[in-house]
């Protein structure tokens, strides 16, 4: 039973860490835009040489 | 026709963007794109039909937006703005890139959901006009956003009961882990010692997590029992508070009646569905940001010596003299003295086609001018004008609707005086009745307050709720309200706005019977005009040409030179030498319409027998009486069908319209209304609301335009389509999607079915109460089979509402 006095710390921390990555996430607006971020990936500006596209 | 590879709206033949574009703006805004890189930006983008034409428009003023800087520290400055005519994600990707690399921006980010853009920039490196001017050229319409006053209370609710719930999740998962221990130990080869060890960890983990997880509940409870009443809040937070206060005191003792668990999961679940009930209620707190917006334009003042300054619409005062620029939506309310054009006052009175407007003629505050700058005497400003006396009539509507209670609520009110007065009894009688302690006493009394913990009833309405809202996700209908649902189930009667609702709000050209070869000619001469405007009866015209085959008549080429548009009247060509003309009545020369009514009939016999429809144009032409083509809204295609499901579900069908008579009587004889309303004003359409209201009956308003925004708010129940604008959609109570009626429908149905399930629902939590508090009041459960008893009706509840997922509709 003494692991325990290791391992539910640990535990607890671990959860603590989770929670306050979570709480940072959301402090720092990464929830805001949720329909944004799911198309932005689709624009990266590394997406390669495009055809030229010119009016004729 | 060529489309403009900027805007893709149809290139004009004498456009001044040359071949390729319809005016010099998009020309500009095309070269800009490229030269910075970034023409892959047409490949991404997917054009929204319903958004306006991303068309720059070098008449607009510049708005001074200096005032709405903020400073964020000593290097640098952020400025929050509003962007209309967002079409989809390359739309945001190409303001975020073209921002980003004008010189001094540190960062430009713009919310897709919100359409919110923030530009921060190192002060003295760029200027705020410069920057907007860079996403003007583009053809998006900026306006200022002030974050202090606009929708920042709601979100912060919203982030706060998200940082509630995550905290109840975190304390709920471990608090169950060291419980499982626990049980799992009891009896085995845990000694007495880490069991308390486990009951003070759960206590530590737990505690501080239900004090601050459980404000919303617990303040909710307090401010509704300072006023002398009780909600549901009340049987929660007490549960809570008293099932979280026993377990400290059993912890203390060194007893196992320890059920933090049990309060920190029930907090966790409880937060859970009050989220998701947020997120989905999360679109209506935009209602005040768009109105603003609207009003946040800015005002053309030209002063004595003829020089313009731009002030907020705010600064106005009535009797300046004001500039409104072609394009630019009108601040103020105003009489016009000088210029002509067309306005666009969709927003107020659901009219989609532009109507012309000559000096003398007054202009109202939210209307779009058209076609030509106009100089405006302002007569109303802020408060006084059109705009605000709308809002206001929203405002005292959707007031006398706040007393709406929902279901759960009024139950509550019996039921938690009920179940606190049994607790109490239980108490008190084994105080005095039996020889045990009092904390046994108590203990009996809290597995009162558990077993009848109003969890099954909590559950009943939101869960049925949360999968008729998924129901209707399916099918494109967003539920706004959370009383929209029980409203729904109990109207009689339903009303309709016509332009937007019923119809699809775009002209159409009524083609006749018999489209003779006169017929024909009139129409190709009247293309060979149309085509070189942008007006909506003309465009719809070049439409319906090309529908029609777009040939043009062999037998005599048409060549129409020397075209020209005259705001707000018509078209003018040469066709060999002589003068031809389309547009209203007046510039083709032929008496007013009032007039022309009784004249006609000797020269037109065909068109005279119909009412006036709709919007109507003439061409005159040199050699022949003048041809009138007649335009009419076409209803959406499962109008009649829709109509006929409602009378035959017993629903008295009304349709109300700002509209002409002519043209409203002939779209309710189209689709089958009896009872029908024409020339409506906003005020009209909120007072027959109110009068039905009177009267007994129950509505359900289904509107689309500002002029139907107070009657939405109104009406018992309301409903608004997607092409709706903003305002509207945040009066109505359900939001359907798609060109067809049948949600309306469908809503109605599943309303009834979900009112069923709800009362099922509640028949089932008040059997289980029945056969459960006797039991628990004589002391024969203990809290924690008081608990599993109520999951199990909690789960029996939800499986109940989960019927509703697999139920077919009937339309």
């Amino acid at each position: 039973m003494t692991v325990l006095v290791y391992l539910i710390p640990i535990a607890l921390v671990l959860g603590l860490i989770a929670l306050a990555a979570f709480l940072w996430s959301l402090k720092s607006g990464q929830f805001d835009d949720m329909e944004g971020a799911a198309n932005r990936i689709l624009f990266d500006e590394d997406d390669g040489p495009i055809p030229p596209h010119k009016p004729h | 026709m060529a489309e403009c590879l900027h805007c893709g709206q149809n290139v004009p033949a004498n456009s001044t963007g040359g071949a390729h574009f319809c005016c010099h703006g998009c020309a500009a805004a095309y070269h800009l794109i490229e030269n910075m890189g970034l023409e892959s930006y047409y490949q991404k983008r997917c054009l929204d039909p319903e958004t306006q034409p991303i068309r720059p428009d070098e008449n607009a003023p510049a708005i001074d937006f200096t005032s709405y800087v903020q400073t964020d520290d000593e290097t640098t400055a952020s400025l929050h703005l509003m962007v209309e005519g967002l079409h989809c994600a390359a739309c945001v990707w190409l303001i975020e890139t073209v921002l980003s690399r004008q010189p001094g921006v540190v960062s430009a980010r713009l919310n897709m959901t919100t359409r919110r853009l923030v530009v921060r920039w190192r002060i003295g490196a760029t200027d705020p006009q410069t920057l907007c001017a860079s996403v003007s050229a583009l053809g998006y319409r900026l306006a200022p956003y002030d974050p202090v006053l606009l929708g920042r209370e709601s979100e912060r609710q919203e982030k706060a009961l998200l940082r509630a719930m995550v905290v109840a999740g975190f304390a709920a998962g471990n608090v169950m882990l060291l419980s499982i221990s626990v049980w799992s130990g009891q009896g085995g080869d845990m000694n007495i010692i880490t069991e308390d060890m486990m009951h003070w960890l759960s206590a530590l983990i737990a505690l501080p997590a239900i004090a601050y997880a459980g404000r919303t509940f617990f303040s909710s409870a307090i401010a509704v029992l300072r006023r002398g009443h009780t909600n549901m809040d009340v049987p929660i937070s007490l549960a809570i508070a008293l099932t979280a206060g026993m377990s400290l005191l059993e912890t203390m003792r060194g007893s196992d009646h320890v059920y933090f668990d049990s309060a920190v999961t029930l907090l966790f679940f409880l937060l859970v569905g009050r989220y998701l009930d947020r997120r989905a209620r999360g679109r209506a707190r935009s209602a005040g940001e768009h109105l603003l917006a609207l009003a946040t334009g800015s005002v053309t003042v030209i002063g004595e010596n003829g020089g313009k300054t731009i002030i907020p619409p705010a600064k106005a005062t009535t009797g300046m003299h004001v500039l409104v620029a072609r394009g630019e939506r009108i601040a103020i309310d105003g009489v016009i003295l000088s210029g002509t054009s067309d306005i666009d006052a969709s927003l107020i009175s659901g009219e989609t086609i532009p109507t012309s407007v000559a000096p003398g003629d007054r202009v109202f505050a939210g209307t779009l001018n058209v076609s030509a700058p106009l100089h405006i005497e302002t007569t109303a400003v802020g408060e006084n004008t059109l705009l605000a006396e709308i809002v206001r009539l929203m405002e005292n509507a959707e007031q006398g609707r706040a007393k709406y209670v929902a279901i759960a609520d009024r139950v509550a009110r019996l039921y938690a005086p009920a179940v606190h007065g049994l607790a109490a009894l239980t108490f008190l009688g084994w105080v005095l009745l039996t020889p045990s302690p009092w904390q046994d006493a108590l203990m009996t009394a809290i597995s009162v307050l558990i077993i009848t913990c109003p969890c099954a009833l909590a559950l009943a309405v939101p869960t049925v709720q949360v999968v008729a809202g998924g129901r209707f996700l399916k099918r494109g209908i967003l539920l706004k309200s959370a009383t929209a649902l029980e409203r729904l189930t109990r109207i009689d009667t339903v009303v309709l706005d016509k332009t937007g609702t019923l119809t699809l709000g775009r002209p159409e050209l009524i083609v006749p019977e018999k489209a003779d070869a006169p017929w024909r000619l009139d129409l190709a001469l009247a293309y060979a005009l149309a085509r070189e405007s942008l007006h909506p009866l003309s465009q719809s015209l070049t439409r319906a040409f090309d529908e029609l085959g777009g040939e043009m008549p062999s037998d005599r080429g048409i060549s129409v030179c020397d075209v020209n548009e005259i705001p707000g009247r018509g078209l003018r060509g040469s066709l060999d030498g002589e003068d031809v003309r389309l547009g209203n009545a007046a510039w083709c020369g032929l008496p007013l319409p009032s007039a022309r009514r009784g004249t006609e009939t000797s020269t037109e016999p065909r068109q005279s027998t119909k009412p006036p429809l709709g919007p109507e144009i003439w061409l005159r032409r040199p050699d022949a009486p003048p041809r009138l083509f007649q335009f009419i809204d076409s209803p959406r295609p499962d109008a009649t069908q829709a109509v006929a499901a409602l009378k035959r579900r017993g629903l008295n069908v009304l349709m109300l319209s700002g509209d002409r008579e002519g043209a409203v009587a002939y779209a309710a004889n189209r689709v089958g209304i009896a009872d029908w309303r024409a020339g409506c004003t906003p005020s009209d359409k909120t007072k027959v609301l109110e009068n039905l209201a009177a009267q007994g009956h129950l509505a359900l308003m289904v509107g689309d335009g500002l002029n139907d925004a107070p009657a939405l708010a109104a009406a018992h129940v309301s409903m608004s389509p997607s092409s709706a604008i903003d305002i509207s959609q945040n009066a109505a109570d359900i939001v359907f999607q798609g060109a067809r009626l049948d949600p309306i429908v469908e809503a109605i149905d599943v309303a009834k079915q979900a009112d069923g399930l709800v009362k099922s629902n509640f028949a089932l939590s008040f059997v289980y109460n029945a056969v459960t508090i006797p039991l628990a009041m004589l002391g024969h459960v203990t809290p924690l089979l008081a608990a599993v008893a109520m999951s199990t009706s909690s789960i029996v509840v939800i499986a109940n509402a989960l019927r509703l997922a697999r139920a077919r509709a009937r339309v």
